[in-house]
């Protein structure tokens, strides 16, 4: 069998259900440069895929077109049955007004490799902004929220801090509790630890495997944490020039890779 | 030889004071108008849409290269006649001053703005808030601290400018001053005050806007 049967195979066994997000000949290109080629991938409700690759491969434009910050250049992407970026109207497709992308984005949350907290707000209101004035929640139910996702990061104790006061560590928790506290299907996550200390990059690795657990929620997590894909995902997707180039199950992708640049990357992480 | 005369200074003084108020008047009328005609220029600037954009910047490149003198005049004299639109002279001067610190001011708060990472912007659409939530709780929040010196220096720099509204008729101190002046035929008394006056006002005010420009670096 060769490496895109195999791939094919396993692709089919894992989707016997409805996908949550379906890319479709999705391709991007910024100028003259194509970082994503024609790219074809679904996602099963509840399954948490990792996404590897060199840098400048495209993995991060991949899940930011999902999140509606980059517009795909060609392609279409579903989410939970309804076009991204498109409308259907009389038949035709068009391009989605922001309307329709807001109805759709709130089905999607994202973690940033920088945090983006607002640092103009403390914690609870970071965490409280969006369920008031996005879904809105009255205040008490937005911070009761609020409090349950802090706890569930270990952060019930700096509701009044500012971003400023916090480690990295802290600031991508709070993070991680701004962007569960939507509530969406599928959750982003986007070099969540490339930004931190070594030191910090365990606990923030550690809350989202607590969530991974949970089951229930799609995840997408763009990561050079090998080990923490192989923990987490049940797919591991490997990205190069724009390409899907291998993706299987982590045993699969870690144990028996199968295409040589897999082999090639995979082997620059053994010996850092 | 004219000698001062402080008799003839401290009986002019009160007039004085009485047009300094106008004065203080018409400059923050003024830049209430410059606040908020900036921020529309610098959001119209910045507008997606093309044409409000070039719109925006075609009115900002035009009001900063002509004197505000003459949109001063404009304003006061041409525009009664040309629109039927007629405003008193300390409407027309804060109207005057207002638009062209307003383009002034759109420069900064552009600044501001760009100042602030993609990452605040990036996050706001993560968490699906309006452009208008965005903009009002996101954005200008952070934006405005950091600006708020420079715009106070423009805030000095427009008082400074307000005797142009003399040549309108407005009866601030300068043309309180000239009044005096040709009603007892003594200069020196009255145009010494009105400049010891502005010193008093525009130093304390730039001595603020130092500190706070300290403060501000500080956090």
């Amino acid at each position: 069998m060769s490496v895109s049967q195999m791939s094919a195979a396993l692709q089919t066994d894992a989707f016997a259900e409805q996908p949550i997000v379906r890319y479709r000949k999705v391709s991007k290109s910024f100028g003259d440069l194509q970082v994503i080629k024609e790219i074809d991938l679904n996602i099963a409700p509840g399954e948490k895929v990792a996404v590897i690759g060199p840098s400048g491969s495209g993995k991060t434009t991949l899940v930011r077109m999902l999140m509606t910050l980059e517009r795909p250049s060609g392609g279409t992407i579903e989410v939970d049955g309804e076009m991204l970026w498109h409308k259907r109207v009389n038949g035709k497709l068009v391009p989605a007004d922001e309307k329709h992308l807001q109805r759709v984005r709130c089905k999607i949350g994202m973690v940033f490799q920088q945090f983006n907290l607002f640092p103009h707000m403390n914690v609870l209101r970071n965490v409280t902004e969006a369920p008031v004035h996005v879904l809105g929640l009255s205040r008490a139910e937005a911070e009761e929220r609020a409090r349950e996702m802090l706890t569930k990061v270990g952060l019930a104790d700096k509701l009044d801090a500012y971003p400023a006061k916090l480690s990295g560590g802290q600031q991508q928790r709070v993070a991680i509790a701004r962007a569960l506290v939507m509530r969406p299907k599928v959750m982003l996550f986007d070099e969540v630890t490339s930004a931190l200390d070594p030191e910090l990059v365990g606990e923030v690795l550690t809350v989202i495997k607590e969530i991974a657990a949970e089951g229930d929620m799609t995840m997408m997590l763009v990561t050079h944490e090998m080990d923490f894909a192989r923990e987490v995902a049940d797919r591991v997707i490997f990205i190069d020039n724009g390409e899907i180039m291998e993706q299987g199950p982590p045993w699969a992708i870690f144990g028996h890779p199968r295409h040589p640049r897999t082999r090639a990357f995979l082997s620059r992480f053994r010996k850092k | 030889m004219v000698i001062w005369d402080w008799e003839f200074a401290i009986k002019v003084l009160p007039d004085l004071f009485k047009a300094m108020r106008v004065t203080v008047a018409a400059t923050f009328a003024g830049f209430g108008l410059a606040l908020v005609i900036g921020l529309i220029l610098a959001l119209g600037r910045r507008a997606s849409f093309k044409p409000l954009s070039l719109l925006s910047r075609g009115i900002i490149e035009f009001i900063r290269s002509t004197p505000l003198l003459i949109q001063l005049f404009f304003i006061f004299y041409a525009l009664p006649l040309a629109t039927g639109i007629s405003l008193s002279a300390f409407q027309a001067g804060a109207l005057g001053l207002g638009l062209h610190y307003g383009t002034y001011l759109s420069e900064v708060y552009r600044a501001g703005i760009d100042a602030i990472p993609r990452g605040q912007w990036e996050a706001a659409t993560a968490l699906n808030f309006s452009r208008l939530h965005t903009w009002t709780r996101i954005i200008l929040p952070q934006a405005i601290p950091p600006i708020i010196p420079v715009m106070g220096n423009y805030l000095i720099a427009m008082f400074k400018e307000t005797p142009l509204l003399s040549t309108i008729t407005v009866v601030e101190m300068l043309q309180t001053a000239k009044i005096i002046g040709s009603e007892w035929y003594r200069y020196l008394e009255p145009f010494t005050i009105v400049g010891a006056l502005f010193l008093l006002l525009s130093y304390p005010a730039s001595v603020l806007v130092r500190r706070l420009e300290l403060r501000l670096n500080q956090r």
